[in-house]
């Protein structure tokens, strides 16, 4: 199985996950529609399309580029807190990154942990606050813990996927800060949050991709 | 859903397109984002608004004479892209700094605080005042909070004047922070309306209820309530202004009664009867009225008071002139 991914196949990774996102435009539209105001799929689904076409029609020479590209075409075409937020989490991802050539579990977690500063740093979330980040951070812990086990890359996307759930299912029980849930207050209890289901379908959709092209 | 529309992915832009048909002598399309500016730029400190689309005739509809200088056009009910913020501002600006007065949302405040910080880099000097009249969002210890509504076009309106008249960026930020802090408008939703987008409506309500402080993406409210008669709803619509915004007596106000879409003038109207009522009642002077949809929500059902209470230096900036396709005031 393949441990580390190629520029090219690092795009197609992120084409894949542009595709589920999309796909999921319904769910993540229900989910938001329960306690936001319904745009959460709508915003991803034009944010995923635009960075697919970008990615596709730009020169890309290493994984920075990718991140790059598919951050700043999210934040130019979304608008919206999850314009800036999600598009803040791939552009941050590698905002003070060295040149990498090669994804695999270490660069990507590097990745992650950057990625989750940054976020939290423009967003001003915290872990328990019913946003992306109580999906995002444990991700990242758990790809950090893979890192110290030495796993294999598979091995650790399913751990970061299914941290990534837990955090998605503890937004149920949590009291929303941010958005516009925020004024449901415990109305909102119940309700899973609709970045963090996004940000679970990212690393779902990563490690489907890494398991169906083997090799 | 029934809607005049084409293509529910293209609706932002044909409406643009449709408005710089109509009012294209006067009004400049940015290439590439969703932003319109006056043609008429002047040496004085730009104004920039902006916010989610849907709500016409806010914001499109707040530019023009007296008023703000260029608009970034969002998806709808999403905050426009800090790339539009920023084309925006650089076409205003003209060497006097820009303000940025855009309504409190998280996705407002942060797509106008990444375009500014890119309008920053290019040596430009941006402020940024951020509305937030909405009494019924947050309690007052958290007023900072708070959503931005209706109350948002006493700001334009006022900064628009101060920066006509010559003032600096330092100024016309100070003046349209004072606008803000004296604006209390607080709202009542009916029936919602409908997500041109997506089909959805912004909220369910019963047939025979109406709620208070619901939001204008349907953000809900603080009390649910059998539907009320005129008159003792606007009661309890203004007990919300006075308890945190105590007038005295022979104090000077602004009223603004705004409809959400699908209420009618009629009931405004009827409305306004009450507001100017209750206000003679408590003597307080009313020195200007507007009635109509000035924030809407597509045919959302419901509307919002909104009281600006004025001092000299607030209403001699009221009172300069402003001219747009969708607000008029004629000047004492």
């Amino acid at each position: 199985m393949a441990n580390s991914l190629t520029v090219e196949q690092t795009c197609l990774m992120f084409n894949y996950i542009s595709k589920k996102i999309i796909e999921n435009k319904p769910l993540l539209t229900e989910v938001d529609g329960a306690i936001g105001d319904g745009d959460h799929g709508i915003g991803m689904s034009v944010g995923f399309t635009a960075a697919s076409k970008r990615l596709n029609e730009t020169e890309l020479s290493s994984i920075n580029d990718i991140f790059k590209t598919t951050g700043m075409a999210m934040i130019n075409s979304m608008g919206g807190a999850s314009g800036v937020i999600f598009g803040t989490m791939f552009l941050g991802g590698v905002k003070k990154a060295p040149l990498i050539e090669q994804l695999n579990l270490e660069s990507l977690t590097r990745i992650c942990e950057s990625a989750l500063k940054e976020v939290k740093l423009r967003g001003k979330a915290e872990i328990g606050d019913k946003t992306m980040v109580d999906a995002l951070e444990p991700a990242v812990e758990a790809l950090k813990e893979s890192v110290s086990q030495s796993l294999c890359l598979i091995d650790g996307l399913k751990s970061a996927e299914k941290s990534a759930k837990e955090g998605v299912e503890k937004t149920k029980e949590q009291y929303p800060k941010f958005g516009r849930a925020k004024t449901l207050g415990e109305r909102a209890i119940g309700h899973q949050d609709a970045g963090a289901t996004s940000v679970w379908i990212i690393f779902r959709s990563m490690r489907e991709w890494v398991e169906k092209n083997k090799n | 859903m029934k809607k005049i529309i084409n293509n529910q992915e293209q609706v932002v832009e044909e409406m643009l397109d449709g408005f710089m048909a109509a009012y294209g002598d006067e009004y400049r399309k940015i290439d590439g984002v969703n932003g319109v500016v006056r043609k008429n730029k002047k040496e004085k400190v730009g104004i920039v608004i902006g916010g989610g689309s849907g709500h016409e005739p806010l914001f499109l509809g707040y530019v023009g004479e007296g008023l703000a200088d260029g608009v970034a056009v969002g998806n709808v009910f999403a905050a426009p892209t800090p790339n539009n913020v920023h084309e925006v501002t650089k076409a205003v600006d003209s060497g006097k700094g820009v303000l940025h007065i855009i309504i409190n949302y998280a996705g407002d405040v942060m797509n106008f605080e990444m375009g500014a910080e890119l309008a920053e880099m290019e040596g430009l000097t941006v402020k940024t005042v951020s509305v937030c009249d909405d009494v019924v969002s947050a309690p007052i210890e958290r007023s900072e909070e708070r959503r931005g509504i209706a109350g948002a076009l006493y700001v334009y309106k006022i900064a628009g004047a101060a920066a006509e008249q010559g003032l600096s960026l330092e100024e016309v930020a100070r003046i349209a922070q004072k606008a803000s802090d004296s604006i209390r408008t607080v709202g009542i939703a009916l029936t919602p309306g409908t997500i041109p987008n997506t089909g959805l409506p912004t909220f369910e309500l019963a047939d025979d209820e109406m709620e208070f402080g619901m939001g204008i993406h349907g953000e809900p409210g603080v009390h649910r309530t059998k539907l009320l008669k005129a008159d003792e709803l606007t009661d309890k619509m203004l007990t919300y202004i006075f308890n945190e915004m105590p007038l005295e007596n022979n104090e000077e106000v602004c009223v603004l009664v705004n409809g959400l879409g699908s209420t009618t003038p009629m009931e405004l109207m009827i409305v306004n009867r009450r507001i100017a009522q209750i206000l003679e009642e408590r003597n307080i002077r009313v020195y200007n009225t507007d009635i109509g949809n000035f924030c809407t929500t597509q045919e959302m059902g419901g509307m919002s008071i909104s009281l600006l209470k004025l001092d000299d230096e607030l209403k001699k900036y009221f009172d300069v002139p402003a001219y747009s396709p969708f607000y008029m005031r004629k000047g004492k």
